[in-house]
């Protein structure tokens, strides 16, 4: 691989007094990836961006922003960052235009580049109907857009939006994502949310964190394939044998869900026709024989699990 | 530099936003030109008659003037705590002090920013202050050096509050604990003083520590350059201290 690492930043920790709430975090960000930040609430997400964004210093660790060290020369490394907070920082008796052009002069855009900038965020946010409008005026699908268009006004080569998507209407979120999707091509973007399908969305990897650590990483594409086990969800119409089930070559696992539904989980070549023999040597009559696909779902409910049994 | 400029810019056309400068202005100036009124009216009606003739008397320069500066320095004792409340703990509730820990910006481009910004909006109010006494001029001679030294006195003592207040204002995120603090301390500065001179046990030490001791001095036509110094020392340390604790309020504790 020869893209460029945007975000390098290693062995993350940060406590709040005796609560430890990033515990030895790594990230890594390349060139036109989407990286979801996955995680329960309070697993360090939020503090994880505080900290690459130079809100917060880490307690120790070190990160690299386009190869420039955020904690040595902050002021170079953060030209580089578009950062949306979990509450977009917006001054509400500004109108957005008067807002917008107060964040170009904070990261020191000369007038003419300033204009440019603000044309393009406005477009691509979709504000120019608002734009001048009182920004606490506006209704809250259009004052989390207004934060974005600061995230992206500078044009940064990272951009990392806490939680986009909340409190939008599905048309809203919809545009968000596919904005995101945009930004991901030219920009590396960091994305936190505790939506499942949006990271299935938008993202290129996934970085599940809980209680302060990375517990799972990998990227999304073929993640279903690599990390768990097919699954189908049957449904018999009689009482049957599920030790019968178990014993088919290949079925790792079957779970009975109730209502004679049963989970069946199996490794190497498709099940779904020896099942079927099965039933009908058995006599068994089946209702139902789905293929079940929200792999990521069970990734992250088994990771959340098995972390909260630990302590 | 240009950068603190550009915030101080922004800062104080925001005050201008709200309700809240328009009110301040307005209410300060009635209440002084209330002031300014009943003081006049006495040095015609009483003063004026009974000093006519004689050597070495108050003028209208020390009767009127020198009381109006006195009074906006006092009613700002409880207006600049609200003013102040504004810059970090206003901006930390409303999360907007993210988008400037975010940017390019240094913590000290930051901390001038929001004290430049203030500063306009408190040159402003004494300007319009000062079209009061100096109306006078029109009917009378007034000692201008006198004026002008109460003017300074007064521009200096506002700043010194400002100060004080963007430092505490710095140290918590809810805006009335911020004002309620600032208008403690800069009362209590104020009580110092009249603790220092009390006839009991009065003390050099207590006088010299407030502020409004320096102040009184100014308003006596007096430029002692002890006292500008004292006003800047009280500056730069409050700056730097808030300097100092949003620099250290990242780190790790």
């Amino acid at each position: 691989m020869t893209q460029d690492v945007l975000v390098l930043a290693e062995n993350l920790h940060r406590h709040y007094g005796r609560h430890h709430a990033v515990d030895g975090v790594s990230i890594c960000l390349r060139q036109g990836q989407v990286l979801g930040l996955l995680g329960p609430n309070g697993a360090g997400k939020s503090t994880t961006m505080q900290m690459l964004t130079g809100n917060i210093a880490p307690g120790t660790g070190q990160i690299m922003i386009a190869g420039v060290d955020l904690l040595d020369e902050p002021r170079e490394a953060k030209r580089h960052i578009g950062y949306l907070p979990e509450k977009p920082p917006l001054y509400l008796d500004m109108t957005v235009l008067e807002y917008l052009r107060y964040c170009a002069t904070l990261h020191g855009l000369q007038a003419k580049q300033a204009r440019v900038a603000m044309d393009f965020a406005l477009q691509r946010c979709d504000l120019t109907d608002v734009a001048t409008r009182l920004i606490g005026n506006l209704s809250k699908g259009f004052q989390q857009r207004t934060g974005i268009a600061q995230a992206i006004l500078h044009q940064p080569s990272v951009v990392i939006l806490d939680e986009p998507t909340v409190g939008l209407d599905p048309l809203q979120i919809k545009e968000i994502r596919k904005l995101i999707r945009e930004l991901g091509e030219d920009h590396g973007v960091i994305l936190s949310t505790h939506i499942l399908p949006e990271v299935k969305m938008v993202c290129d990897r996934v970085q599940i964190m809980t209680q302060g650590k990375t517990a799972f990483e990998d990227a999304l594409a073929g993640l279903e394939q690599r990390h768990a086990d097919p699954v189908f969800l049957v449904g018999f119409e009689t009482a049957i044998d599920s030790h019968k089930l178990e014993s088919l070559p290949g079925v790792t696992m079957v779970e009975n869900t109730g209502k004679g539904e049963y989970r069946v989980s199996y490794q190497g070549g498709n099940i779904a026709d020896t099942l079927c023999k099965l039933a009908f040597a058995e006599q068994w009559k089946i209702t139902q024989l789905i293929p079940q696909t929200t792999s990521l779902e069970s990734i992250f409910l088994s990771i959340v699990h098995e972390e909260g049994q630990v302590t | 530099m240009s950068m603190a400029l550009s915030i101080a810019k922004t800062e104080f056309r925001r005050l201008f936003r709200s309700p809240l400068a328009w009110s301040i202005l307005a209410v300060m100036q009635f209440v002084l030109g209330l002031i300014f009124l009943v003081l006049v009216q006495e040095f015609i009606e009483v003063i004026q008659p009974q000093t006519a003739g004689m050597d070495n008397v108050q003028g209208v320069t020390d009767t009127v003037v020198s009381a109006v500066y006195l009074w906006a320095g006092m009613i700002m004792l409880a207006v600049m705590p609200i003013l102040t409340m504004r810059t970090f703990a206003e901006e930390r509730m409303n999360g907007t002090f993210t988008l400037l820990r975010s940017s390019p910006v240094s913590v000290t481009e930051i901390v001038l920013g929001k004290y430049l910004g203030l500063m306009g909006f408190i040159l402003l109010m004494v300007a319009m202050i000062s079209l009061m006494p100096f109306s006078l001029q029109l009917g009378t001679s007034l000692d201008i050096g006198k004026i002008l030294a109460s003017l300074l006195g007064l521009v200096l003592l506002l700043a010194s509050f400002a100060a004080a207040g963007i430092f505490i204002s710095s140290l918590t995120r809810q805006p009335i604990i911020a004002a309620v603090a600032s208008f403690g301390f800069l009362l209590f500065l104020v009580v110092l003083y009249i603790s220092g001179k009390s006839q009991s046990n009065g003390s050099e030490l207590f006088v010299y520590i407030s502020h409004f001791g320096h102040f009184l001095s100014f308003l006596q036509g007096l430029f002692q350059s002890g006292d500008v110094i004292y006003y800047l020392l009280f500056i730069g340390g409050f700056l730097g201290l808030t300097i100092r604790k949003l620099d250290n309020e990242s780190l790790q504790r």
